[in-house]
């Protein structure tokens, strides 16, 4: 065979590859088909809130204001899915559930707040109820909840943020797809609740973890910021052990730090009431 | 032929490395790639997500843009260095001084200065947990040095000695000396009746000190009906009433306010199993409404009459019976609570020496009135029975009390500083008795151990005679500052 053969038949296998991958990766575009802005929004909001049935963990949270001084707080999370009766049974239905959910606090540190216990029953169509227990008085509180954006424990978190924004209340739009993100966009569908005109999320296309979010207020100013700053995949479920929240504004800034973070622990329903304010459940705490 | 199956090599190779490319589209990016070129505004993933520490990790399967997963603990955040102990201890010291702002003939100048160390010892087993929490303080404003636990007088005040445990799954018991709380008013109490400390309310002492501690054996049983608590009480507990050692009062006898010169005289009920009391307490929450029935069969807290010929205060005997609900209403919390005091000793309202029975009404709502800004009032009501047969019997020269005492209270705080400076007022007004009492607090978080508060205790009334008004003359500021552990 001579030269200009070769040359041919070479160019018919490399074109040959070429189109096979091709023609591969276009059936694995068909089926990873580009999510609609509602899935992006539903998984991020899933991934962030609602992985596993139930779940706790440790958490470590350093306040650091303007001039550079610390404040602390400790305290364990249990958190528990309200699952409707039936769905609890099956693990895969139960991964879609973005609905009720109730969380329980208890605070270690500072000392002021050693041993209180914040429990907040999460409705996703109407505000939340909360109680305080204070045990130097083993009194129960029950606490107005109205603004679910003022500073959680003092910090530059809002309680939303620990607990979740109901996607419903904002407007939706996927401004950009980049390599790594689904870039977002959200505006408040009633903007006299929130202090933000929009903002804007990161949110990591293969693992749907919000990565980062920009808030913005009317004069298009950026005036706060999340980020995640670690990762780590606990039994199967991406989940943020780090992260930040700054205040622009203030230059204060947040961090938690998650620790000892386990899901499905198999959380009975009644850790979530007035008994377990009074008697704190020690096994899940530890 | 070998010339061909090199080519053909070449060719895959080719193909795989484009296939690759293409393929790094889908999954998590390599490292490297987004440090190299990110988009100006687009963050960089954090480790875990495909981020710098990924080197470590081995190559991604083909197609899965999933990583392995990290152990599965993340390492430890740095815990405040504390003793190791066997047991948690927790605790602050405090100094508190306040200072009257009106001379009164009968009490000190100065309301009170103290300095108090409080140790808080927990213990947790599988089966029990122990809690202790002792008080250790000296108080110049008091002569009394001696140790009375149940009165919370001298250097030991011993608030917590308790062991909880749960027998069956369904049974919390808690047995030992504890401070005991329910219902649903905010500085305003009906079916409580666990002891009150009003002399610690009054001068300024922080509001955890209004609860005194109960000797106890208390049972909650757990249902899906309904819970019950049940508290047994071996022997009577009072309220750390105001006695005039204190705090000057209104002393009917005198017809005058009275303090150190003629402190309250008492003859309280202490016998072990005979002087005792019971409380319960059937609750349940329905859809995040709370819902309690409650019973009690005991003596007046704080002395309900006086013996005419010793002219000593009594705790005549009360059995109490009420209900309350709590729950959202509207943007905040609202609250009602009934109750009605049976007097046993005075069932007709004819003896003039002890108190009558009584109803009592409590409507309250709190609700958040901006960021970081609360309101709450409540409307109080006590309705005194046989009013005819009481002012009938009352002996000449006393001053009769209304039948309806109405109070209105007001909350408001607000948080400021990042929650760390807190201001607030809670007033009580009584158009009824026309008195009231104020009591602003500012109070501030320095850091995390150490904060400081500023307030004062306010009675303002027509009147020397009712429920506020005889206090006028302890009007006080106080100071305080506290190091937590």
């Amino acid at each position: 065979m001579n030269g200009t053969k070769w040359f041919w038949i070479m160019c018919s296998a490399v074109f040959m590859v070429v189109c096979g991958f091709a023609v591969m990766s276009e059936a694995q575009e068909a089926g990873n088909a580009a999510p609609s802005v509602s899935e992006i929004v539903d998984n991020a909001n899933r991934i962030a809130y609602y992985q596993g049935k139930d779940g706790r963990a440790s958490v470590l949270m350093t306040i650091t204001d303007s001039q550079g001084r610390t404040r602390t707080r400790e305290f364990t999370i249990l958190r528990r899915d309200e699952l409707p009766p039936g769905m609890a049974e099956g693990a895969e239905v139960g991964d879609e559930y973005c609905g009720d959910q109730k969380f329980y606090v208890y605070f270690n540190r500072p000392a002021d707040v050693s041993k209180m216990v914040f429990m907040v029953w999460k409705h996703v169509d109407k505000d939340d109820d909360r109680w305080l227990y204070l045990p130097a008085l083993d009194l129960v509180k029950r606490i107005a909840a109205t603004d679910e954006r003022t500073s959680f424990v003092g910090s530059e978190f809002f309680y939303e943020d620990v607990s979740g924004r109901n996607p419903q209340e904002d407007d939706h739009e996927l401004v950009e797809t980049t390599d790594n993100y689904y870039v977002l966009k959200n505006t408040p569908k009633d903007p006299s609740l929130v202090e933000f005109a929009h903002y804007k999320m990161w949110i990591h296309r293969t693992s749907f973890v919000t990565v980062k979010v920009e808030y913005y207020d009317k004069n298009g100013q950026k005036y706060r910021e999340y980020d995640a700053q670690e990762v780590n995949t606990i039994q199967e479920f991406p989940t943020v052990t780090k992260s930040r929240m700054k205040d622009l504004r203030t230059d204060g800034q947040t961090v938690i730090e998650y620790s000892n973070v386990q899901y499905n622990i198999g959380l009975p329903d009644d850790i979530f009431t007035e008994r377990y304010l009074r008697r704190p459940p020690v096994q899940y705490l530890r | 032929m070998r010339f061909l199956r090199s080519m053909c090599a070449v060719a895959a190779a080719i193909g795989l490395a484009a296939g690759g490319v293409l393929a790094q589209e889908e999954p998590a990016l390599p490292p490297g790639l987004e440090d190299a070129s990110p988009a100006p505004e687009e963050p960089a993933l954090p480790p875990g997500l495909g981020g710098d520490d990924e080197k470590e990790e081995p190559a991604l399967p083909e197609g899965l843009g999933e990583e392995p997963a990290q152990p599965a603990e993340p390492e430890e955040p740095a815990k405040t260095p504390s003793l190791e102990l066997p047991f948690d201890l927790t605790g602050f010291w405090e100094s508190r001084v306040g200072a009257r702002t009106q001379r009164d003939h009968y009490q000190r100048d100065l309301s009170i200065g103290e300095t108090r160390l409080q140790l808080e010892i927990q213990k947790h087993w599988t089966a029990a947990i122990f809690n202790l929490t002792a008080d250790l303080l000296y108080d110049p404003v008091l002569d009394e040095r001696d140790i009375r636990l149940e009165e919370g007088q001298g250097w030991l005040d011993l608030r917590e000695a308790n062991l909880s445990f749960t027998p069956a799954s369904f049974v919390d018991v808690k047995v030992g000396r504890q401070i005991l709380t329910w219902g649903t008013g905010d500085l305003i109490f009906i079916n409580d009746m666990f002891p009150k400390d009003w002399n610690s309310f009054f001068i300024g002492r922080d509001e955890e000190y209004l609860k005194a501690p109960s000797d106890a054996l208390k049972t909650s049983l757990y249902s899906e009906p309904a819970n019950l608590d049940i508290v047994y009480t071996p022997r009577f507990d009072a309220d750390r009433y105001i006695d005039g050692e204190r705090l000057s009062y209104w002393n009917a006898m005198l017809g005058r306010r009275a303090g150190r010169d003629a402190p309250v005289r008492a003859d309280k009920p202490d016998d072990w199993f005979d002087d005792d009391e019971v409380a319960w307490r059937l609750f349940k929450t329905v859809r995040g409404y709370e819902l309690a029935a409650y019973g009690y069969y005991g003596y007046w807290k704080s002395p309900g009459g006086t013996d005419p010929i010793s002219s000593q205060a009594i705790f005549p005997e009360l059995s109490g019976y009420g209900a309350s609900a709590r729950g959202t209403v509207g943007n905040g919390i609202g609250n009602v609570e009934v109750g009605y005091y049976h007097s046993k000793d005075d069932t007709g309202g004819t003896d003039p020496f002890v108190r009558n029975s009584e109803f009592r009404f409590l409507a309250g709502y709190e609700q958040e009135l901006a960021r970081d800004f609360t309101g709450a009032c409540q409307y109080y009501l006590e309705l005194m029975m046989d009013y005819g047969d009481y002012r009938r019997t009352l002996p000449a020269g006393m001053n009769a009390a209304d039948e309806d005492r109405h109070v209105l209270t007001v909350r408001l705080t607000k948080l400021l500083m990042s929650q760390n400076l807190t201001m607030s007022l809670f007033t009580y007004y009584s158009p009824s008795d026309k008195d009231a009492y104020l009591r602003p607090n500012v109070h501030y978080k320095i850091d995390d151990h150490w904060s400081a508060e500023i307030g004062g205790n306010v009675f303002v009334g027509d009147d020397d005679h009712t429920f506020f008004g005889q206090f006028e003359k302890n009007n006080n500021v106080y100071i305080g500052a506290r190091y937590g552990f």
